[in-house]
């Protein structure tokens, strides 16, 4: 499986606030398990909506600006962006047939 | 991926940590083929504890995430299944295998091995919910480290309340333990640190009445039970450590739950239903260590295997 790309405070902007596509943002960091066990099923997530949804992650520890402008206060958070606005925000550890609904309606 | 499955599983693990993820180490190990179905994280309870002292032949201690993936890679390498679905419904037949449904799809399986553990409590205050991812948590060892230098509220008086209390420390400037009664259940060893930590102050005989904050956690209101005494710390998050309930409403109708939830088995793990097995924090009287979890995930599997061999299902 396909790691999912990093993306950085340096690179936000042109990755996902200018993105064409959907974009998912899974914050995470290295201390944080529940993070590590997320980010399996965000991989399977990237080549399930391969084509339709970009897929990142952000490590919180080495990005502090762009977690601290969405006032991210919990890791894992998924953040679904579309056309440079956010448009869903999942919080903590969800089943992946939620984590999918929620893409579904934040994409619509 | 989501459809049906004409072949049937010989054992059908319900929930992956401790307790699960053994139960499918023997399943693949005697060459029965082996799924695994977990709605929500790899490792359950464990894979959110930071350091893991008590389970045996870990002088030092191992990570509860570090333990739970080489878990589920020595489950993987023997030939076990791994599926991220929601289990919601499982059917004996009379004759036949269990039918399993689940988020993706249906299954069949010759036994099934429910493990799916418990979940923490909620305080059921005002301002939990509306919070949640800012400042409540329910994972200090997620996120602690966002409140660098902050005074936060620990909840709870178990072995997870004062480990989290201990963890919340490297972070925060104050850390307020808050528990409803005068003593506590956590283990001596964990109440000696406790009590030793100069960051910690404890706070007995006092519940949380509600979260209070514009955008993010402010402060919580405390009620002190036995003086009626109310007062709000000023903090910037709240840890919420109160106890589990176990996931047993899949086995709701199927086998008899004391009246906390747990379901009935025998020292084998076999409940009324032949065939179905109960491991780990979901039965009665579990131990609710991880060392007992994965006991009883081995003896469930063992079990299985001779339920599966007497029905003379897919032998050799």
């Amino acid at each position: 499986m396909a790691a999912t790309p990093e993306v950085t405070d340096t690179t936000f902007d042109a990755d996902v606030m200018k993105s064409d596509l959907p974009v998912l943002v899974d914050f995470w960091a290295p201390w944080c398990g529940p993070c590590r066990m997320v980010a399996p099923i965000v991989e399977e997530l990237g080549e399930e909506y391969a084509g339709r949804v970009n897929f990142y992650k952000m490590n919180t520890d080495e990005n502090p600006a762009v977690p601290s402008q969405y006032g991210i206060r919990s890791i894992p958070s998924l953040l679904i962006f579309k056309g440079g606005e956010l448009k869903g925000t999942i919080v903590g550890f969800r089943p992946k047939s939620d984590l999918k609904k929620r893409l579904e309606e934040a994409i619509a | 991926m989501t459809a049906d499955r004409p072949e049937t599983y010989d054992i059908a693990v319900i929930g992956a940590g401790g307790a699960g993820l053994t139960a499918a180490l023997y399943g693949a190990r005697a060459r029965r083929r082996t799924v695994v179905f977990e709605r929500l994280m790899t490792g359950g309870q464990i894979a959110t504890t930071e350091l893991v002292e008590n389970y045996p032949g870990f002088p030092e201690g191992i990570n509860g995430t570090d333990f739970a993936l080489n878990l589920l890679q020595q489950v993987e390498r023997f030939g076990a299944e791994l599926r991220h679905e929601d289990v919601q419904a499982i059917r004996p037949r009379p004759e036949g295998p269990f039918h399993i449904e689940t988020s993706e799809g249906a299954y069949d399986a010759h036994a099934v091995i429910a493990t799916a553990g418990a979940d923490y409590n909620k305080l059921g205050v005002p301002g939990e919910d509306e919070f949640i991812g800012r400042g409540v948590s329910y994972c200090a060892t997620c996120d602690a480290a966002f409140f660098q230098d902050q005074e936060v509220v620990v909840v709870g008086g178990g072995d997870a309340a004062f480990d989290e209390a201990l963890y919340t420390t490297r972070y925060a400037s104050k850390v307020w333990l808050v528990h409803r009664r005068e003593t506590f259940r956590a283990s001596g060893l964990l109440q000696e640190r406790v009590f030793a930590n100069a960051k910690i102050e404890i706070i007995r005989n006092t519940v949380v009445e509600r979260i209070v904050g514009a955008d993010m956690v402010e402060g919580a209101e405390l009620r002190n039970v036995q003086s009626g005494e109310v007062r709000t710390l000023p903090v910037g998050a709240v840890f919420i450590f109160i106890g589990q309930t176990p996931n047993s409403h899949l086995l709701k109708g199927l086998v008899e739950l004391d009246e906390g939830g747990h379901a009935h088995v025998d020292l084998r793990m076999r409940t009324k239903v032949p065939g179905l097995f109960v491991a780990g924090d979901v039965r009665i009287q579990a131990a609710r260590q991880l060392v007992s979890a994965c006991g009883d995930g081995a003896t469930a599997a063992l079990a299985a295997e001779t339920y599966l061999a007497e029905l003379g299902i897919g032998e050799g």
